[in-house]
């Protein structure tokens, strides 16, 4: 391929570091997002495995229970705010683009602007340790009182000023996102052509724009409780501390599709490219994301059944309901699969990782749906193990088996594979170990936020089993982080479309140049990039003529205007045909 | 193709407009749309203040309470600075009628109209916070203080920020920078104007309207 001789060193990615402090292309923004959020995801690991380490033996051992607190607020705080909401972003920042053949975002300098508010608000979060009372302490949740000025210092501020300015961030990135595919798409990219991930990308960012104000209008509400005597929250004064959890909720329930849909976009693009099959039902998927987005706001409660002020058969019935849609996407996802011709890849290795474990999170959380037996396991370790079984197993997985496709097309070097298949394994194994034994401490009673516990009780070896899983993910990231340092450095080239890929962002250079692609092939169907490659392979059966086998090439393929008015109605018809 | 051919044939604008060639004669455009999405979320924002508010109203014995009944009043400033706000409404369409006609004098003259009334309904609001604060009604003072403050307040920061967003207007259009053709910007601030507004007359209604709960009042 000719287009292949363009090496990463020749690309305007290495002009220094001002380039990338000032950066408004999207795919620069896109990267910093990941490695912003990769920073994060280390820190939130590191004080997570503080967590694991004081519970892996009764007795405290390393902290006390303040500053247990402060560890497990400010992972989970990390891992949500700073690390799977920004790092989603970032992949769609860098794909979305691409994917809908547009040079950049509707909005790129308040695309900047949303980025650098990201490790801005990290810091002020972080800060909180150097203050008097420590960090936030209140779990991810703060709920009042333990959030107000009572309980919890200058922390407790630091950390509500912080998720504001990353919910401010996250609006003005998904009104720009929503500008972006609406207004910029491709001639021929219609709604009903585009990738799924872009797809994820508007339904995500369509919960931001409703849901992430709410968070922000709370939080404020808050802050003013803590500082300047309000009575909002505090039932000592009038306020209701329920109102907190029900605006929290309203928010958090959504958000946590926030912290999914992406990564089942990535996992939608990364299926059928590497199982070499059009992903099964790609309508009833849209349908499907589009309803889950839309019930996802009538579920909240279901995280406050115990508080017996919420409306206990509505809620659990709108929870089992929005189980379909789910169900629908998992059958899609097993369909396009079934009968595909698989490459084990590294990224198809993680999506699989990802069906799984996310299958087994949403079994888990069902059980939470149910309104008895949530009562006897509310705020234990089994909704410790279901967060992680879909956070962990659904949104981590799918963030790895994203890096290992699209790094080759933001760096124009592909990942080593050995590497990818080590880390896949050991951290599905440390996964596994570290929260599957976590449904048994949740069923035998132990509940979740504490720092110790009687070794009389029970709990000692799922906990310590647990602790050695933990290790075992950590171990995990070694070879990972070994990888993306090699590859950059001596990673083979990549090339254009090193996949065989569908979409868009294939069909230009590794990586893109700034205003993305020189040209794009024609798009008749949402992988325009298979069509282009098969229609070379029928041109010539159909039109015989002297240049047929000239074009042995994708670009030479796509750079030819239409060879004759039926040649969409071409792809499309090859199209069908290899989709058995 | 080679990187030398491709700066050779293709220069960075091309690339550009390929892409956005799919946002052309779809009506709406990118700032516009962008507004429409930012009023949206502001909505949500406002909504869940009020949810509060009708959360704790609820939740009180008396609305309000015996202490701050007859704190609130309409006369003299609050009625009036309401009107001058849905007044500001008008004359800021005015002026967007004004730059459709490409009438930029019109513009201008509207524009600073409404920056003016904006100006003079934050300054009343400032000398009713004064009064409120001296006969007691604090942010501190209650629920019904705290949702008070919370929600005018909120509402005040939000004219502040149309008001901003209207001496840019008017300062670009002095400039003569907007036209028929080009005036996105006007039309966008005139939407969060009639959006800051409406938020106005539902808050309004619902602080000075709607009558108390429990305590007679
Ligand atoms: C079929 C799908 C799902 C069902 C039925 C479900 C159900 C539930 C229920 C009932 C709870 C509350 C449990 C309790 O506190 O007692 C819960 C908690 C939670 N779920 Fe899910 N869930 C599902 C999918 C997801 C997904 C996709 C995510 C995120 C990617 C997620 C993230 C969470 C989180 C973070 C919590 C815990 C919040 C906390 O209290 O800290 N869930 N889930
Ligand atoms: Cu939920």
């Amino acid at each position: 391929m000719a287009t292949t001789a363009l090496t990463p060193a020749a690309t305007t990615y290495r002009t220094g570091l001002y380039e990338w402090l000032t950066t408004t292309d999207h795919k620069k923004i896109g990267i910093l997002y990941l490695v912003n959020s990769f920073i994060f995801f280390g820190l939130g690991g590191l004080l997570a495995l503080g967590v694991r380490a004081e519970l892996a033996v009764p007795g405290l051992q390393f902290v006390d229970e303040q500053l247990y607190n402060q560890l497990f607020t400010m992972h989970a705080s990390f891992m949500l705010f700073l690390f799977v909401i920004p790092i989603l972003a970032g992949f769609a920042n860098y794909v979305v683009p691409l994917q809908i053949g547009a040079p950049d975002m509707a909005f790129p300098r308040i695309n900047a602007l949303s980025f650098w508010m990201l490790p801005l608000a990290g810091i002020i979060m972080a800060t909180g340790f150097l203050t008097g009372g420590g960090a936030a302490a209140a779990g991810w949740t703060s709920y009042s009182p333990l959030s107000q000025d009572a309980y919890s210092g200058t922390g407790m501020d630091l950390w509500i000023v912080a998720v504001v300015l990353i919910g401010t961030s996250s609006i003005l990135g998904a009104i720009n996102f929503l500008v972006t595919i609406f207004k910029m798409r491709a001639p021929g990219m219609t709604m009903f052509r585009l990738p799924i991930l872009v797809w994820t990308a508007l339904v995500t960012s369509v919960l931001v724009v409703l849901a992430t104000p709410v968070l922000a209008s709370a939080l404020i509400m808050l802050f003013i409780d803590r500082n300047y005597g309000g009575h909002f929250f505090d039932p000592a004064s009038g306020g209701n501390a329920v109102l907190w959890q029900n605006v929290f909720w309203f928010y958090s329930h959504p958000a946590v599709y926030i912290m999914i849909l992406i990564g089942m976009g990535i996992v939608s693009e990364i299926l059928p490219v590497f199982s070499r099959k059009p992903l099964f039902g790609y309508k009833a998927f849209v349908f499907a994301t589009a309803g889950i987005g839309a019930l996802g706001f009538s579920v909240w409660a279901h995280h406050m059944f115990t508080t017996g002020a919420v409306y206990l058969p509505f809620f659990s019935f709108m929870t089992f309901l929005i189980a379909i849609p789910t169900g629908v996407k998992m059958f899609n996802w097993i369909a396009t699969l079934y009968r595909g011709q698989l490459t084990l890849s590294t990224p198809l290795l993680f999506a699989l990782g990802f069906l799984s474990m996310f299958l087994l999170g949403g079994i888990n959380g069902a059980f939470s749906a149910v309104v008895p037996v949530d009562f006897a396991i509310h705020d234990t370790y089994w909704v410790v193990a279901h967060i992680h079984y879909v956070l962990f197993g659904g949104s981590v997985f799918a963030v790895f088996a994203g890096v290992y496709y699209w790094f080759p097309k933001m760096t124009g070097r592909m990942l080593n594979e050995t590497l990818g298949k080590i880390q896949f394994v050991v951290m599905f194994i440390g996964l596994n170990l570290t929260f599957f034994p976590q449904h048994q401490l949740g069923l035998s009673g132990m509940p979740r936020r504490i720092a110790d516990y009687s070794s009389t009780a029970g709990w000692n070896d799922a906990n310590l089993w647990s602790t050695i899983g933990s290790l075992l993910i950590a171990v995990s990231i070694l070879p990972f982080f070994w990888n993306v340092f090699i590859s950059l450095r001596g990673g083979s080239i990549a090339g254009d479309d090193p996949w065989e890929g569908n979409t868009l962002e294939w069909a230009t250079s590794s990586p893109p140049p700034p205003y993305n692609f020189d040209r794009l092939p024609d798009i008749h169907s949402e992988r325009p990039l298979f069509d282009a490659r098969h229609r070379r392979e029928a041109v010539p059966a159909l039109t015989v003529g002297p240049d047929a086998s000239g074009h042995a090439e994708i670009s030479a393929a796509l750079g030819r205007p239409h060879d004759s008015p039926d040649s969409g109605s071409l792809a499309k018809g090859m199209d069908r045909s290899h989709g058995q | 193709m080679t990187t030398s051919e491709r700066a050779m044939t293709v220069s960075r604008g091309t690339g550009a407009d390929h892409g956005a060639a799919a946002g052309h004669g779809t009506g709406i455009s990118n700032p516009i749309l962008g507004m429409l999405l930012f009023i949206t979320s502001e909505v949500m924002f406002f909504a869940g203040l009020f949810a509060a508010y009708f959360n704790v109203r609820a939740a009180a014995p008396a609305w309000p309470p015996a202490d701050l009944a007859d704190k609130l009043h309409i006369l003299p400033l609050v009625g009036p600075a309401t009107v001058l706000l849905v007044l500001s409404s008008f004359t800021c369409q005015i002026g967007v009628w004004a730059i459709r006609r490409n009438d930029r004098r019109g513009l201008v003259r509207a524009i600073g109209v409404t920056f003016v009334l904006g100006v003079t309904f934050l300054a009343m609001q400032a000398i009713d916070y004064a009064l409120l604060y001296e006969d007691g009604l604090r942010l501190d003072s209650g629920p019904f203080g705290t949702t008070y403050y919370t929600l005018t307040g909120f509402h005040g920061a939000h004219v502040l920020g149309g008001v901003l967003m209207l001496g840019v207007v008017l300062y670009r259009g002095m400039a003569g920078q907007f036209s028929s053709r080009h005036h996105d910007m006007v039309e966008a601030t005139s939407m969060y104007w009639h959006f800051v507004d409406v938020v106005w007359i539902l808050l309004f209604s619902l602080l000075y309207l709607l009558p108390g709960t429990g305590g007679g009042h």
